[in-house]
C-alpha cells in the first residue's frame, strides 16, 4: 500500500488529511477524536483574542435535494480562553505525537505576534498558519483577509512572524483578490514556508423570503460571510493551481475548499498540494469520512503505480496551461449508446437551448436521440446532462488535421480545421 | 471440494432481487444520509458499518466498500442475498420515519461483495503461525465464520462436515431465487482462498471420528453442526410416497434434478420461512396447484410478511385454521384430511375435510441435535440447543458452540456472527487472554 506520509514545508503527519481551521477543530476533545478516527493533522480553530459570536451563524444552499452544496459562515475567530486552547494543543500534542498540530493565528500588533507565536510553540504546535484570509467580522477589525488582500501588509507581517517563529509558518490566503499569484508571491517574499489556500469567499448564502433579511438571520438582520463546501472547489483548485504553475512560487501549499472525499483531495494533491485540509464535510457528515479518504486515496495511488504521497504531488501541474497553447485541431464528438439511453433527452433539449442544436429526436420514434456529427463540437454539455453513468462518451475523432494552437496560428500560419457548428 | 452437477432443478429461478448495475449503485448510495450510529448498523446482527460501505460506493472505492462489508462479516457474499433485510437493516432505515423508500442495503452489498469477488481481492492474510488447532464441526455459515477468523490469528483449523458439499444450509437450503448453491460453494472457495483450512467432508463427528479423538487432536472445538431432519407429523399414512420433508426437499432440487411432470396438486404444511419458501419453489418449478395448510391465521403465520406477500403475488394459495390428520392414497399420497381449527388453534370437532394432493411437504420445523453432544460432559442443551455464554463457551472447557445448533434455527447472518465471536474467545483462550 502507498505511503501517505505528508511533508508540508517540513510539517509531517501520517497522511495529508487535516483538518481545516475552523468549528471541527475548536477544541482538544475534538482533535483528539479527529485523530482517532484518521486525521493526520489539525489546524486549531483560530487563535486571537477571543471574541463574542452571534446566533445564528450558518447558512447552507439546498439544491436538488442535497443540503450543504454550498455553505456559509459569520462565526468568527476562537471564543474560548488562549490558556486553555494552548494547555488543549499541550495536552493533545502529547497525546499523539506522530500528528501534526498547526496553531492558526489572528492578531494585530508586532508584539501581540510574537506574544502568540511564543505561546504556540511552548504548547508544542508543530507549525503557524497565519489567518489572512477571513473575509468577515474581523476583516473590519484590520486582521483576516484585510491583511491577506494588501500583499504588503502580508509580506510585511509574515516577515515579523517569520523573525519570530522557529517552526514552519503558513499563510492562508483569501480567494477574495482579483489575482492570488501576488499574494502569495508576497508571503514568500515575507519568508513564509508555505501557503494553505483558499480561505471562504465573501458571500451572501440567501435571503429568508418571508421577513426580507438576509441569511443567516441574526434578529432581524444579517451579515455578508464565507462561503465554502463542495460549490467552492473549481475556485480553490484554480487558485492552487495558479500558484503551483507559477515558476515564481516555489514554496509548498496545503490545498483547501470544498473538498469531500479521496477524489477531491487527490485532485488538490495532483495540482500541487502537499497536504489538504477540510472543514464543511466534517461538519456535516464527521470525523468518520476520513476512513474512506485514506482508504480511496492509497488505492488511488496503488493504481497510478506510485508508492508515495510526494509521487502525485503537482503531477497534473505540468499539463495546465493558457488557453493560446490548447490544440484547436483536436477534435471529439458525443456518442450515445443506445442500450445505456433511458429515453429523459436531457441531452437533446440541453443541446437544442444550451448549446450548438445538434441532437436530434430521433426518426425511429424510439426516444434515443441522435447525434448530427458533422455539427458536434464536442463541447461535453450532454455528457454533463446524461443521468446514466457512460451512456454518453466523449470520442475523440482522428480528422487528419496535425495539431495547431491559436499561438502557432498567429504567429506561424499553422492550419486550423474548419470550425463547426458556427453558422 | 465437490462440485455440483450443472443441471440442477433450480437453475430455472432467477434472481427475485436482480444485481444492480454500477449506475444503479451510485445512484442508490448517493440517497443514503451515512446517519451517525445507525440503526441499519444495529439491526445487523454482524454490526456491518453500512453507512461507512455505502459512501465507499459513491466515492468509487469499491474495493474499500467491500473490505469494510468483509471486516465485519466474511459471508457478507451471500448474507446480502439471503438475509431478510427488510426486517433487519432496511427495516430500520430511518427513510422509512420518512415515508421515503429505504436504502436497498442488501442489493449495495451484493454489488460490493460481488465486485471483490469478480476482481479476486480476498482482503486478509493468515496469521503467523500459532501452532494451536482448532476442530470446527459443520462447514456451514457458522464454522466458516469461525475459521476464517481463527486462520487470520495464525491458528489451525480442521473443518469437518459430514455432507460431500461445503457451505451449510447456505449450499442446500437457501430458495434459489435469493442465491444458488453455486454461488454459496463459490463463497466457501473465497474464503478458504486464506489458506491452511483443512476440510474433510464425508466425515461425521461423532461417528468417523469421536468427541474423545476430536479433542485428543485438537486444541479447542467449536461446534456448528446445524439442525436435524424435517420435523414429521404422525398421522395416518405417514409412509405413503409423495410426502416429504421440506428442508429435505429443497435440498435435492438445489444439488440436483426433480421430476415434478406428473405432480398436479402440491401442499406445504406450516406457517413458517421454510414454508414459504417451498410454496414459491414449487410455484417455480412448475406445479400448477401449490396450497400451504397452515392451522393458524395470516396474521399468526411466523413467516416474514413480506415473504408472504411475495408468494401471494405469485399465485401461491392458503388454507389458513387447517390441521392435517390424515393421509389418503394407496401407496402414493392423492389428498391430506385436515381438520379446521379455532382461532385457539383448537380442531374443531366434524369438519374433516379432504384436500387433494399428490405431493406433500412438511414444513413444521426441524429437529434439534442436541443429543450428538450426549458423549460431551458438560456440555448442556435445552430443547435441543446448545447452551452457551454470550460469546459461545459451552460448559465444557475449549468447547464453543455457535449457528443453528446454539440458536435453534435463525439466519445466515446470525451464525456467522456467533462464529464469530466465537472465534474472538477461542482465539483469546489459546492465547491465554481472558
Amino acid at each position: 500500500m502507498a505511503d501517505l506520509t505528508s511533508n508540508t514545508a517540513g510539517i509531517i503527519s501520517p497522511n495529508p488529511f487535516w483538518l481545516a481551521s475552523a468549528p471541527p477543530a475548536n477544541s482538544g476533545d475534538q482533535v483528539q477524536r479527529a485523530f482517532d478516527a484518521g486525521w493526520g493533522g489539525a489546524v486549531w480553530k483560530t487563535l486571537g483574542t477571543p471574541i463574542q459570536n452571534v446566533s445564528s451563524r450558518f447558512g447552507a444552499i439546498r439544491w436538488r435535494g442535497n443540503n450543504g452544496v454550498g455553505f456559509n459562515n459569520i462565526e468568527l475567530i476562537t471564543d474560548r480562553p488562549l490558556e486553555v486552547n494552548f494547555r488543549e494543543i499541550y495536552e493533545t500534542k502529547k497525546k499523539y505525537p506522530k500528528h501534526a498540530i498547526i496553531a492558526s493565528l489572528m492578531v494585530e500588533t508586532r508584539e501581540e505576534w510574537r506574544e502568540m507565536i511564543k505561546r504556540s510553540e511552548d504548547a508544542g504546535a508543530d507549525g503557524l498558519e497565519l489567518n489572512f484570509g477571513c473575509p468577515h467580522g474581523m476583516c473590519e477589525r484590520g486582521m483576516g483577509s484585510a491583511v491577506g488582500q494588501e500583499p504588503k501588509v502580508n509580506e510585511r507581517i509574515t516577515s515579523w512572524a517569520k523573525e519570530f517563529a522557529n517552526i514552519p509558518v503558513l499563510v492562508k490566503l483569501t480567494p477574495n483578490v482579483g489575482d492570488i499569484l501576488p499574494h502569495g508571491l508576497a508571503a514568500q517574499a515575507g519568508g513564509a514556508d508555505g501557503v494553505s489556500l483558499i480561505n471562504t469567499i465573501k458571500s451572501i448564502i440567501g435571503v429568508d423570503l418571508d421577513n426580507l433579511v438576509p441569511q443567516p438571520v441574526v434578529g432581524n438582520q444579517s451579515t455578508n460571510g464565507g462561503y465554502c463546501g463542495a460549490a467552492v472547489r473549481p475556485i480553490a483548485l484554480h487558485m492552487v493551481a495558479a500558484l503551483s504553475r507559477d515558476p515564481r512560487f516555489q514554496i509548498p501549499i496545503s490545498g483547501i475548499g470544498g473538498i469531500t472525499n479521496w477524489r477531491d483531495a487527490a485532485e488538490f494533491i495532483a495540482l500541487g498540494s502537499s497536504s489538504v485540509q477540510v472543514c464543511t464535510e466534517v461538519m456535516l457528515r464527521g470525523y468518520r469520512i476520513v476512513e474512506d479518504m485514506i482508504e480511496g486515496l492509497e488505492q488511488y495511488l496503488a493504481s497510478q503505480g506510485m508508492s508515495r504521497l510526494d509521487q502525485l504531488v503537482g503531477a497534473a501541474v505540468p499539463r495546465y496551461t493558457e488557453w493560446g497553447h490548447l490544440d484547436l485541431n483536436y477534435e471529439s464528438i458525443a456518442k450515445i449508446n443506445a442500450d445505456a439511453c433511458i429515453g429523459c433527452q436531457l441531452c437533446m433539449v440541453a443541446c437544442h437551448d444550451g448549446a450548438h442544436q445538434c441532437i436530434h429526436p430521433n426518426p425511429d420514434g424510439t426516444r434515443v436521440p441522435v447525434i448530427d456529427e458533422s455539427e458536434c463540437v464536442g463541447c461535453n454539455l450532454c455528457q454533463i446532462v446524461c443521468p446514466v453513468p457512460d451512456c454518453i462518451s466523449m470520442v475523440e475523432v482522428d480528422n487528419g488535421y496535425t495539431p495547431a494552437t491559436w499561438n502557432q496560428h498567429v504567429s506561424d500560419g499553422a492550419t486550423l480545421r474548419p470550425k463547426k457548428g458556427a453558422h | 471440494m465437490s462440485k455440483l452437477p450443472p443441471d440442477r432443478a433450480e437453475g430455472v429461478f432467477v434472481d427475485f432481487k436482480p444485481a444492480y448495475t454500477p449506475a444503479q449503485a451510485v445512484v442508490e448510495a448517493n440517497r443514503c444520509l451515512f446517519c451517525y450510529d445507525a440503526p441499519c448498523i444495529k439491526a445487523c446482527p454482524t454490526s456491518i458499518d453500512i453507512p461507512q460501505f455505502i459512501r465507499k460506493i459513491a466515492t468509487g472505492n469499491v474495493e474499500g466498500s467491500a473490505r469494510t462489508i468483509f471486516d465485519s462479516n466474511i459471508l457478507g457474499m451471500s448474507c446480502a442475498r439471503v438475509c431478510p433485510v427488510e426486517v433487519l437493516c432496511v427495516g430500520d432505515c430511518v427513510y422509512n420515519e420518512m415515508g421515503v423508500p429505504p436504502i436497498q442495503i442488501g442489493k449495495l452489498q451484493r454489488y460490493s461483495t460481488d465486485a471483490a469477488y469478480e476482481a479476486g481481492w480476498t482482503f486478509y492474510e493468515a496469521g503467523e503461525s500459532t501452532g494451536k488447532s482448532v476442530a470446527v464441526v459443520g462447514a456451514g455459515p457458522a464454522g466458516l465464520a469461525v475459521a476464517h477468523r481463527l486462520r487470520r490469528f495464525g491458528h489451525a483449523v480442521t473443518i469437518y462436515d459430514k455432507r460431500s458439499v461445503v457451505g451449510g444450509l447456505n449450499t442446500t437450503g437457501v430458495a434459489p431465487y435469493k442465491m444458488k448453491a453455486d454461488r454459496s460453494v463459490d463463497e466457501v472457495e473465497w474464503v478458504l482462498g486464506i489458506g491452511g483450512i483443512d476440510l474433510k467432508l464425508g466425515v461425521s463427528v461423532p461417528g468417523d471420528v469421536s468427541w474423545a479423538e476430536l479433542e485428543d487432536q485438537h486444541d479447542a472445538v467449536f461446534l456448528g453442526f446445524g439442525l436435524g431432519p424435517d420435523s414429521v407429523l404422525d398421522a395416518p399414512g405417514a409412509d405413503l410416497d409423495g410426502i416429504e420433508g421440506a428442508v429435505a426437499f429443497i435440498e435435492r432440487f438445489k444439488l440436483g434434478g426433480v421430476d415434478l411432470s406428473s405432480i398436479r396438486n402440491a401442499v406445504v404444511i406450516g406457517g413458517g420461512n421454510t414454508a414459504i419458501d417451498a410454496v414459491r419453489e414449487l410455484v417455480g418449478l412448475g406445479v400448477q396447484n401449490v396450497k400451504m395448510i397452515y392451522r393458524g391465521t395470516e396474521s399468526r403465520m411466523s413467516g416474514y410478511a413480506h415473504e408472504w406477500k411475495a408468494a401471494k403475488q405469485e399465485g401461491v394459495r392458503v388454507v389458513w385454521q387447517a390441521q392435517p390428520v390424515a393421509y389418503q392414497g394407496e401407496g402414493h399420497v392423492t389428498a391430506v384430511t385436515c381438520v379446521r381449527m379455532d382461532d385457539a388453534k383448537q380442531p374443531i370437532p366434524g369438519s374433516e375435510h379432504d384436500i387433494a394432493a399428490d405431493l406433500v411437504l412438511l414444513a413444521v420445523g426441524q429437529a434439534k441435535l442436541g443429543e450428538l453432544v450426549a458423549g460431551l460432559d458438560g456440555v448442556e442443551t435445552q430443547w435441543g440447543r446448545i447452551v452457551t455464554d454470550d460469546d459461545g463457551a459451552t460448559g465444557r472447557a475449549g468447547v464453543w458452540a455457535g449457528g443453528d445448533c446454539r440458536n435453534g434455527g435463525k439466519e445466515v447472518v446470525n451464525g456467522v456472527a456467533e462464529g464469530r465471536d466465537a472465534a474472538e474467545a477461542i482465539h483469546a483462550y489459546l492465547t491465554g487472554g481472558a
